[in-house]
């Protein structure tokens, strides 16, 4: 195989991997904002609660790194209900500004509570020996860490794609989110349809967090360090679109990582460059309503 | 921000009818306490507090009053601001701490103008102490570890080419300059030299390995500040398989401090850093200071290098308290008195120049090896002894101003 062919599949692979990252982390973020308009700057918080039940339950329980992410995301999915009823539903109403206070306070106070329980410096997860080798391909070898990231990526769109486009209650939050008070006329409970949403999304970011660990480490910064890829990512794709969120999560994993590659020199700008270009034709994002 | 007061420590009484007379000095110490750098702070910050617990009686009946100030994140800006109100409201006779070299190099103007002695524990870009006569550093010089590392890389690692790739902020391209002017004089070839974006940043460096990695050198330098980015590189140098490829990791020894070692696993193994502290270094006052750290922070808390520079810097304060008797309101005699200051530290042997008030320091090459209480742990392959910052010996750039 030429070698720019050689290059090309690499930058695809882990520019894909890097994308089924943000589209997991992200996508409960654009649904939540869509949906309610609610600005949920704590969306990073519940990805680290993910990241550090997991590092709890496979250092300190024993128990496998996969059945972790599965426990971390429900339980982070219930807890957040705890939080969306007894905080966040008083402020649905309230100005953005208050809003952001709010969950950004939230953030604040998440950065604290894990710097007192496991200290402020990075973790790392057990991996199972599965995960830690690599693929080899004869031309080129690819950690089965980054293939496992994307194949649950992948796995992970088809079930939400199916659950938004084909079943009624996708059909009853595409309505919600296009268009709020005809919805609620026409007999939908909203505000059930956000719980729920929103306890799914954070679901989807705390299993973000726990798969974070072994791509970046996790440390009590991870709540607002990542909360900004979030936001551009959420941004790119236009708020409330699973289609948005996953071409902006694609788009920019990919073109962050190939232009890290191949033009290291400017690597870090590439991503913000994308959100630019972006953002100026489309002000709403991919999928966002003008 | 946060605000930490630690007043009255060793509060003694004035001594009826001594001759000395009591003063009680007041210490500004500005360390990152919040964000993503905390643990730096609290690293150097440890060290500090148990010195000054364990040694507040060798300055009697002088005592110490410190003021703790947020130095927030690697910028500068809040650390030049909460100084300043150190100085002026608070009217600190001595600074200290100072992690990031941003800090130290937008405060050299302000000590400067208030003739008040800032003694550095950390910041490592070489010509930080050429900005002002005020200034005197304890820890090191990036040229520390990275010139050294050159000529040690070319020689005894058999690197005859290397790549390098660093953290876009003043150390990093000051650590990559020291090490690249080392190799080349000592034959080396440096294939690429790759910034891995802002301090600030997500640490993705799995694209920019990849492309080292699809260069095959025969070395990787790579500069990072020892904070989350540390863990960052040895895991995407892992998941490469990089070792494998036949590429070593090398660099300062920032690459692996001692308290997160323990996490960053067995991709770590085999990593070779030149740098001038490790736990595991063989002297007896190290096996006291780390015998002192795990009595009082536990069994499972590890000082690093950050640490036992912190702790040099309070020895170093102390001292010269002691030696000006306690009168320490003129900076600059505060500053003329801690030259030629030496002493046995868990370092090694230390002496801060009396011509550039950095540190003269023992250099050690380490490999990381994992023990056999199964624990990571340095192996020192060897020991450069008296090492000065090459940059201001050879007055390279910003150094010879």
């Amino acid at each position: 195989m030429p070698q720019f062919a050689i290059i090309a599949v690499s930058i695809l692979f882990d520019g894909l991997a890097y994308a089924m990252f943000l589209f997991i982390t992200s996508v409960g973020l654009s649904v939540t904002m869509g949906l309610m308009g609610f600005v949920n700057l704590a969306h990073g918080a519940f990805a680290m609660a993910g990241g550090y039940i997991v590092v709890s339950l496979t250092r300190d329980l024993g128990i496998g790194f996969v059945p972790s992410l599965l426990i971390a995301a429900v339980l982070v999915g219930l807890i957040s209900v705890v939080f969306e009823r007894g905080l966040y539903r008083r402020l649905y109403k309230a100005t953005d500004l208050e809003q952001v206070l709010l969950t950004i306070g939230l953030a604040f106070m998440a950065i604290a509570t894990a710097t007192y329980f496991y200290g402020p410096i990075p973790k790392s997860v057990p991996l199972p020996l599965w995960l830690q080798g690599d693929i080899n391909l004869g031309f080129r070898s690819f950690p089965s860490y980054r293939a496992f990231l994307i194949v649950l990526g992948i796995a992970l769109i088809s079930v939400l794609w199916y659950a938004f486009e084909r079943t009624n209650i996708g059909a009853k939050i595409r309505a919600a989110v296009d268009n709020r008070r005809m919805a609620e006329s026409v007999g939908i409970n909203v505000d059930l349809l956000f719980t729920l949403t929103f306890a799914l999304g954070s679901a989807l970011a705390a299993l973000g967090g726990g798969l974070a660990i072994q791509l970046f480490g996790l440390s009590p910064s991870f709540a607002v360090l990542y909360l900004v890829l979030f936001l551009i990512v959420v941004a790119v794709g236009g708020l409330g679109s699973l289609k948005g969120t996953l071409l902006a999560a694609l788009v920019i994993g990919v073109i962050d990582t190939g232009g890290k590659y191949l033009y290291a020199e400017a690597g870090g700008f590439f991503i913000y460059a994308i959100t630019i270009v972006v953002l100026l034709i489309k002000p709403a994002g991919f999928y966002g309503r003008e | 921000m946060r605000m930490l007061k630690w007043a009255g420590v060793a509060a003694l009484a004035l001594t009826v009818g001594g001759t000395a007379q009591a003063e009680k000095i007041k210490i500004g110490v500005v360390l990152p306490f919040s964000g993503a750098n905390a643990d730096l702070g609290h690293q150097v910050d440890k060290a500090f507090d148990l010195y000054i617990k364990l040694h507040a009686k060798d300055i009697a009946p002088h005592t110490i009053e410190i003021v703790k100030r947020d130095e927030g994140p690697p910028t500068g800006a809040n650390a030049k601001t909460v100084a300043t109100e150190l100085i002026t409201n608070d009217k600190v006779q001595i600074l200290t701490g100072f992690v990031f070299s941003p800090s130290a190099i937008a405060l050299a103007p302000v000590v400067t103008q208030a003739k008040v002695p800032m003694v550095i524990a950390n910041a490592g870009t070489a010509w930080i102490t050429n900005l002002s006569p005020y200034i005197a550093r304890l820890s090191f010089s990036m040229w520390h570890h990275g010139y050294p590392m050159g000529a040690y890389a070319f020689d005894k690692i058999g690197c005859k080419t290397a790549a390098l790739a660093y953290t876009d902020f003043p150390p990093g391209k000051d650590s990559t300059e020291a090490f690249k002017t080392g190799f080349e004089k000592a034959g080396g070839k440096v294939t690429e030299s790759i910034p891995l974006g802002s301090p600030v940043q997500v640490p993705d460096f799995t694209p920019f390995f990849q492309r080292i990695k699809d260069s095959k050198p025969d070395c990787m330098y790579v500069f990072i500040p020892s904070g989350a980015h540390a863990t960052g590189v040895t895991k995407a140098y892992g998941e490469l398989g990089m070792r494998k490829a036949g590429i070593k990791l090398i660099g300062p020894m920032d690459l692996i401090p001692d308290n997160k070692l323990q996490d960053m696993g067995d991709a770590a193994i085999g990593t070779i850093v030149m740098g001038n502290y490790a736990v595991d270094l063989d002297n007896a006052e190290n096996k006291a200071f780390n015998a002192a750290w795990h009595k009082e922070y536990g069994a499972n808390s590890y000082p690093d290098f950050m640490s036992a520079a912190g702790w040099d810097t309070m020895h170093a304060i102390f001292d010269t308290i002691k030696k000006l008797n306690g009168n320490v309101t003129d900076g600059a005699k505060f500053i003329d008195a801690m030259k030629g200051w030496k002493t046995k530290s868990p370092r090694g042997d230390v002496m801060i120049d009396p011509d550039t008030r950095d540190i003269v320091q023992d250099e050690h090459a380490m490999e990381v090896i994992r023990k056999p209480d199964g624990k990571l742990g340095v192996k020192v392959l060897g020991t450069t002894k008296a090492v000065k910052d090459e940059c201001k010996v050879l007055k390279l750039g910003r150094c010879g101003t």
